[in-house]
């Protein structure tokens, strides 16, 4: 079978789901809800996100390590696909409360009575009680769920499509996506955009008509990430083998070659945007029921350029490298902003990691980019013993050379 | 309660009259009690002071007119410097009697106390032992008001100019009098001027002579002020009435129910309360009306599971109407029918129409002169701001548009100018003096940065420039949170020196405050100074060799790397002065940089890379939409951001490389 | 040895005073959570309260600890990452298990954090004004409602000066919307028409100023006396008053009250100019009380710095503090629905004199204090009411009217009382 000879030639594939497979029964073994309770709820949580920003991750990897557009916007279609799962959820619940509470009253509701009282308790607390018009399919789960890959799609169709027809690339590509981050920020902080602003929407890890305890929801969530990050390594692996994925690379490495022999370079790189726009949709729909809150200030700039930073320092054009980045960075950020982690006294000065750590990040970065710029992935080469030929002198990265030998064998 | 104060206070006055009476009045409070267990000292003052003690401890602008009026009509010599006292926030009681005085903060945490009668200034006691009376704004404004009558003639020219703020503060129908008086003895030509529009504008108010008051409002026709304005403006108030007939009375016009201005619903609701007509029936009224109805599980004979449908409550509130248990609603026949019947219209508050129509036609030419201002005013908000983003954006026109290097690391550089205009002066109190060493301190400070940066990191990468972009935003977020380390995350003040303050009026709407204008300047320097460099003289030329063509550039003597070092330190250094530019107008934080830095990116792309001009042209385009669009949007300032950010990657699409586009082989890949 | 003693000795207070149903244990130490961002951009406001907890924590176990325990602060950096807080929250709850926690500031942070309490059963004390139209079964609510600041103050401004014509001017964000929207809804049933009413709202830290002052301005043109009420928060504050410095705009022509802006935030600013322009909250500094004096200079040595000012949400936090340390003495025992029983009609005495005291809905009676700021970025108190109790659902709004929280006798947050049902026991956030 094709999808079969597509996996024998990538073997690290079987290895990554094999790894994730066992990491996933590890964490049900060890947690509160189904197993030994070695590690927290809130663990398991943080656990759960960290696999769905992978997720993400991977779809950043694909446009950027394999596509060579450096999007600082993909956090927007992450956020997007999070606001459209989370309309459900809350409508639902506030309409299961409510159908109980007026079910107490003499004389039944109107229809109206009941979809106004839902408006109040979702919109009272921004002082309005009136559904706006995106919320008109938020009584239905189907349609929603649709949302949570359309939306973002539709936004990245459009979008690609203005940007790249009149051939924006490079770095004026990476600030016009920014800046459609920041937009699109901005417009959700206002109360007119009918998603309750600053306040955005929570309570998401509540699911409508499940009684069940967060121990327990908390490892469905699990299951569903990796489940969603198995899935998506699988796309994203098929997609980059195989004849598209080498004139998606071919794009990257010199775009006027691809399109002088006659491949549509817009359309290519339309669907590559597009279709990780929809990836991180999915990813953001399964993180922020996790989270339990979404508001705009998760979709600013600021987020989407830690996206590439995951990426950037588990290493660049190749999956499991951005798996890697993302999971690591984002955990031992949490470690240490979390205020665990032990201050390291030197006598005249004590470092709190709560306020070096960040600084310790930016550094990092820069040195990571400076001297690594295959990042951790760039190990694995060592450990498999895959040193790279010789390149000629000329250089790694997307712009000026990447790995155009080894990936041409 | 309010009545019975002022009949309280009418006696009062009453008694002021005849002093001797005064001693009979009843007191019940403690402080009247020790105020007559020593009579022999108090003066008059103190007698009337201690009459009002309660109300003079604890004023309200409600209730303190009539003591107010008792103080200032009491004729007692010293009474204005009691007043002053009092609206200056001077006056304590004495807490073991009770007592009112003059005070003043002595040494050790003590007041001084000056009795009012004798001007005598007592023994210093411990401020515990003295309440300070600090009436609030609002009555301190009726003091003024009050005192207006003895400053407008006080030998003090600063004591006149409170009266005739007090007077403009609170127009009052008695101030009319006394300042007529007062004008003609004025010797001052500036306070003579200023009570003779003071005059007008109470002569359009409350004067009595119709003619006078045409004459005064045709008199301030096209005068911008916003007194004049608040003068005219409630002579054409009015107020919507609905009556049977013809109306009568100043009419202004009349409006048909069912317009937009005035709805079906509204209307009849005005005319069922001006004659006694059934109300309408909202849903929810309806709704309680059958919840009170409930009779064996029904409402009119209608099941209450049923009731879940607008049209079976109306078919059980019809029933119930027919059992003459809740009153009918009005039909729309019946509510056509009333609507025709009244006549709605807007009703000047101002009798006269002579009055009102020479008010309109002074509005109007007012309203075509603000109309006019006020998009001047718009207009320098603009180019305000636009001179703010391009100041903010010129280093990195530099950096990026110059040389190709995206530098997340500027906003950053911004910050550092900034924080250095903040440890200057803390060290240089002088505010004039810190500034002038702050600005060349930023440009060392931020230049030396940049160069650090330039050979450490960015050099390494000048054919990765996807790379440049995230190496310096990780130097960004390192310089964000150490700032934070150092500093905290509290705003820290850059005070600008004094003559700073205030702002540039160029009439009454049109005005800029001096720190903008003072950015705009500096703007405009940078502009020239930039043009200058790059044009005439030798770093420019190389500067510009080395974009073109760096391989020829070093072929031709010129060391590439040096001259990008000092190209970037000069971008950098640009920024750490207007980083002390934006502080000072501005705030001081960990976070100022990051909010300039994806607009100073729009600006240079907008613009156009690697042209000045189009710098200047990006920010000022940016500058004017924003504000453009607040105009339109007034109450949303986040949606004309949005909408501007829109904008942008809309006009990006048309034209791709900026307003001015670089042509030809410098415009590069 | 000594504290062998002192637990003995407690533990056997304990049993008298409780009896026999003292045998709830205490496990020891007491731990309290703190739940405040140290790092990103509410670290400005949240790290005073966090050091305030902490001295609050240090002077308890000094004066003997609690139930015969020491007190535990558990520290936690939520990072002003608003879905961190939930985690955070959770990780106190179940990883430390923390016997109350003290934290947030904005609205959004305690609305990522109420399901995780609620469906956890922890205490959260909140010290912070906000805009009411909540009331969970597990948060006390120790800074101001509505009723406590924006009504009394808008009062102020119809009663005491004269103002006809308001612009509310606030940040974009949940707090200002809620409160504007109440103030308009209040302003008209007090004869304001909807024309008198400018709203404009900005983002977290805008700084250009210059055209929304002006507007302000041009309002004045009707005759009407103009008055700001402003919501404006953090470091906007600074453009924004600098702003109304330039332009000449005195206190006495027109009036701003600001709801955000306390003695922390004028520290960034040189208020020369501003003296006159109004902040109401229900604590000032500047407060002549013996407890104020002792407390500010207990805070001034906790922190090694003279320079340190003092705020409202820090008494919110030390009355709550020792409401709770009194209530859980009360209790005899730290477990929460105890605690919470006991928390009703607790009676604390203010910084500012008189005496606070928690309602059946969560919420504290408080006086309103309205203060003018002064040159040297202190507040002139000029007006003091007496306590008005904290109404959790506003009055002021159709929707919310006829809605009541009473957790002792209705057991709900949300009652409607015209149809007599409770509309939710859990928050629907």
């Amino acid at each position: 079978m094709k999808n079969r000879s597509f996996i024998a030639r990538n073997p690290s594939i079987l290895v990554f789901l094999a790894c994730l497979g066992l990491f996933t029964v590890a964490v049900t073994i060890a947690s509160e809800g189904f197993g030994l309770g070695l590690i927290s709820t809130s663990f398991v949580k943080t656990l759960g996100k960290t696999l769905c920003l992978c997720l993400v991750a991977v779809a950043m990897d694909l446009i950027w390590g394999y596509c060579g557009i450096l999007s600082l916007g993909h956090f927007a279609f992450f956020g997007l696909g999070g606001y459209m799962i989370g309309m459900w959820l809350m409508y639902e619940r506030t309409r299961l409360i409510v159908t109980e509470s007026m079910a107490a009253q003499q004389i039944p509701p109107t229809p109206q009575e009941v979809i106004d009282s839902i408006g109040t308790q979702i919109f009272g607390v921004v002082g309005s009680s009136e559904f706006p018009l995106i919320w008109s399919f938020a009584h239905s789960l189907t349609l929603q769920l649709i949302l949570v890959v359309a939306v973002p799609g539709l936004l990245a169709l459009v979008f690609g499509w203005l940007a790249f027809r009149s051939r924006v690339t490079g770095v004026y590509l990476s600030i016009l996506t920014q800046a459609m981050t920041l937009a699109l920020a901005l417009y959700l902080f206002q109360n007119d955009s009918g998603l309750r602003g600053n306040n955005g929407l929570s309570g998401l890890q509540n699911l409508p008509g499940v009684t069940a305890s967060q121990d327990v929801v908390s490892i469905w969530f699990l299951w569903a990430s990796a489940l969603a990050l198995g899935l998506g390594y699988l796309l994203a692996a098929f997609v980059v083998s195989g004849k598209f994925g080498s004139v998606i690379r071919g794009i990257r490495d010199n775009e006027a070659r691809v399109r002088f022999l006659g491949y549509s370079v817009e359309t290519y790189k339309l669907a590559m945007f597009t279709l990780t726009a929809c990836i991180a949709g999915i990813a953001g729909a399964l993180y922020y029921p996790q989270a339990g809150i979404i508001n705009p200030a998760e979709i600013a700039p600021i987020a989407s350029i830690y996206l590439a930073v995951w990426v950037a320092i588990g290493g660049r054009g190749r999956l499991y490298g951005a798996v890697i980045g993302a999971a690591l960075v984002s955990l031992v950020s949490t470690y240490f902003t979390g205020g665990q982690a032990p201050d390291i006294p030197l006598g005249f000065y004590t470092i709190s990691w709560v306020d070096w750590w960040t600084v310790l990040l930016g550094l990092t970065f820069v040195l990571v980019t400076l001297f690594a710029p295959k990042g951790i992935g760039g190990l694995f080469d060592l450990v498999t013993a895959r040193l790279p030929s010789n390149r000629h002198g000329a250089d790694y990265g997307p712009d000026a050379g990447a790995k155009r030998e080894e990936e041409g064998q | 309660m309010i009545k019975a104060l002022q009949a309280l206070a009418l006696f009062c006055a009453l008694t002021l009259s005849a002093p001797a009476l005064a001693q009979d009045s009843t007191a019940e409070t403690p402080a009247d009690e020790a105020a007559q267990a020593a009579p022999a000292e108090m003066g008059p003052i103190q007698t009337l002071l201690q009459q009002h003690a309660a109300d003079l401890a604890k004023p309200s602008r409600r209730t303190i007119q009539p003591v107010i009026d008792a103080l200032a009509g009491s004729g007692l010599e010293g009474m204005q410097q009691v007043l002053q006292v009092w609206e200056a926030r001077e006056m304590y009681q004495r807490e073991s009697d009770g007592w009112f005085f003059k005070g003043e903060k002595g040494p050790d945490r003590t007041i001084i106390l000056t009795d009012f009668d004798s001007g005598e200034a007592l023994e210093p006691v411990p401020s515990g032992e003295v309440d300070n009376l600090k009436p609030n704004s609002g009555v301190r404004g009726l003091i003024a008001s009050a005192l207006v009558r003895f400053q407008l003639l006080d030998p003090n020219a600063a004591r006149r100019q409170d009266a005739l703020t007090a007077i403009s503060r609170n127009p009052d129908a008695s101030h009319l009098e006394p300042l007529a008086a007062s004008i003609d003895e004025e010797p001052s030509p500036a306070l003579k001027a200023q009570k003779q529009r003071l005059l007008t504008l109470l002569t359009i108010s409350f004067g009595a002579d119709e003619d006078a008051r045409i004459a005064a409002i045709e008199s301030v026709a096209g005068d911008l002020n916003v007194d004049t304005r608040a003068t005219l403006n409630p002579l054409v108030a009015t107020t919507l009435k609905a009556a049977e007939g013809e109306p009568t009375g100043n009419i202004a016009r009349t409006l048909r129910p069912g317009s937009e201005e005035l709805p079906r619903n509204a209307a009849y609701d005005m005319a069922a309360a001006a004659a006694d007509l059934p109300a309408r029936i909202e849903p929810s009224d309806r709704r309680n009306a059958l919840q009170a109805n409930i009779a064996d599980g029904a409402v009119g004979g209608v099941p209450l599971s049923e009731l879940n449908t607008i049209e079976a409550r109306e078919r059980a509130y019809a029933a119930l109407v027919e059992a003459g248990t809740v009153a009918p609603a009005p039909t729309e026949a019946e509510i056509d029918a009333a609507l025709a019947r009244f006549t709605f219209y807007e009703e000047y508050a101002e009798p006269s129409p002579f009055v009102t129509e020479a008010a309109n036609a002074a509005l109007r030419s007012i309203d075509t002169k603000v109309g006019l201002n006020t998009t001047l005013d718009l207009g320098l908000d603009a180019l305000s701001l636009a001179s703010i983003y391009f100041l903010a954006a010129i280093g990195l026109a530099i950096t990026f548009g110059v040389m190709g290097v995206i530098n997340m690391a500027h906003g950053e550089f911004i910050m550092m100018g900034a924080y250095t205009g903040y440890v200057v002066q803390q060290m240089i109190p002088n505010h004039t003096v810190s500034i002038i060493v702050a600005i060349p301190l930023a440009f060392a400070v931020t230049f030396a940065a940049g160069v650090a940066m330039e050979r450490l990191v960015i050099r390494w990468l000048y054919n990765r420039p996807l790379e440049t972009l995230l190496a310096t935003f990780g130097i960004s977020i390192a310089l964000q949170q150490l700032a934070k380390n150092i500093f905290g995350t509290q705003a820290r003040p850059l005070t600008a020196p004094g003559w700073l303050d205030g702002q540039w009026q160029i009439n009454e709407i049109v005005g800029i405050s001096m720190i903008r204008v003072a950015i705009f300047v500096l703007a405009i320097v940078f502009l020239l100074f930039f043009l200058f460099l790059m044009k005439k003289t030798r770093l420019g030329l190389e500067t510009r060799a080395v974009t073109q063509n760096p391989r020829m550039a070093a072929s031709m003597g010129i060391n590439p790397g040096r001259v990008n070092m000092l190209t970037f330190g000069l971008g950098s250094g640009i920024a750490g002065i207007a980083g002390v530019a934006i502080g000072l107008y501005a705030k001081v934080t960990s976070e100022l940089g990051a909010d300039y830095i994806v607009q100073s990116f729009m600006t240079v792309v907008v613009g156009g890379v690697g042209n000045i001009w189009g710098t200047l042209l990006g920010a000022g385009m940016i500058g004017s939409l924003q504000k453009g669009i607040e105009w339109l949007n007034p109450s949303n300032t986040l949606a004309a951001q949005t909408y501007m950010i829109i904008f942008i990657i809309i006009f990006i699409q048309f034209r791709p490389r900026g307003i001015i586009a670089l042509k030809g082989r410098a415009a590069g890949d | 040895m000594t504290a062998f003693k002192k637990t003995a000795a407690s533990v056997l207070a304990l049993g008298l005073t409780a009896g026999a149903a003292s045998a709830q244990e205490v496990s020891c130490p007491i731990k309290v959570g703190v739940l405040h961002s140290l790092s990103g951009t509410m670290a400005i406001s949240e790290t005073t309260l966090k050091e305030t907890m902490e001295m609050l924590v240090a002077s308890q176990n000094e004066a003997g600890g609690l139930l015969g325990c020491d007190l535990e602060a558990v520290v936690v950096d939520p990072a002003s990452d608003w879905p961190l807080f939930a985690e955070k929250a959770r990780e106190l709850l179940t990883v430390h298990e923390v016997d109350v926690i003290f934290g947030n500031w904005t609205s959004v942070s305690r609305k990522s954090v109420l399901p995780v309490i609620e469906e956890l059963n922890g205490l959260l004390f909140y010290p912070v004004q906000y805009e009411g139209e909540e009331s969970s079964k597990n948060v006390f609510y120790t800074g101001a409602a509505p009723n406590q600041q924006a009504i009394p103050a808008t009062d102020y401004y119809l009663e005491e000066l004269g103002v006809e014509k308001f612009a509310l001017l606030g940040t974009d964000y949940v707090y200002p919307r809620t409160t504007n929207n109440i103030l308009e809804s209040y302003l008209k049933d007090k004869g304001i028409p909807a024309e008198d009413i400018f709203v404009n709202y900005t983002p977290f830290g805008h700084s250009d100023w210059s055209k929304i002052v002006s507007d302000v301005v041009a309002l004045g043109a009707d005759g009407k006396k103009v008055g700001v009420i402003s919501t404006i928060n953090g470091d906007a504050n600074i453009g924004f008053y600098k702003e109304l410095a330039a332009q000449g705009i005195s206190a006495e022509d027109i009036p701003v009250v600001a709801f955000s802006v306390g003695e922390e935030e004028l520290a960034g600013l040189d208020t020369s100019n501003l003296v006159g322009h109004l902040a109401a909250w229900n604590y000032f500094m500047s407060a002549d009380t013996e407890a104020n004096a002792d407390f500010i200079s207990k805070w001034h040595a906790f922190i090694g710095s003279e320079d340190r000012v003092t705020n409202d949400p820090m008494e919110a936090h030390y009355i709550g503090f020792n409401m709770w340390v009194n209530a859980a003495t009360e209790a005899g025992t730290t477990d929460v629905d105890a605690v919470r029983t006991a928390m009703w009609g607790q009676e604390f005495p203010n910084l500012t004199g008189g005496t606070a005291v928690m309602g059946v809905n969560h919420h504290l009676s408080k006086p309103v204090l309205i203060g003018e700021i002064r040159a040297d970025g202190q507040f002139d108190i000029i007006s003091e009411t007496d306590p008005v109790p904290g109404d959790a659902w506003t009055d002021f709004l159709p929707e919310s009217a006829v809605l009541t929280s009473d957790w002792k006798d209705l057991e709900c947050g949300m009652y409607n009382t015209e149809t007599s049902t409770c509309v939710q026991i859990e928050s629907n956030y």
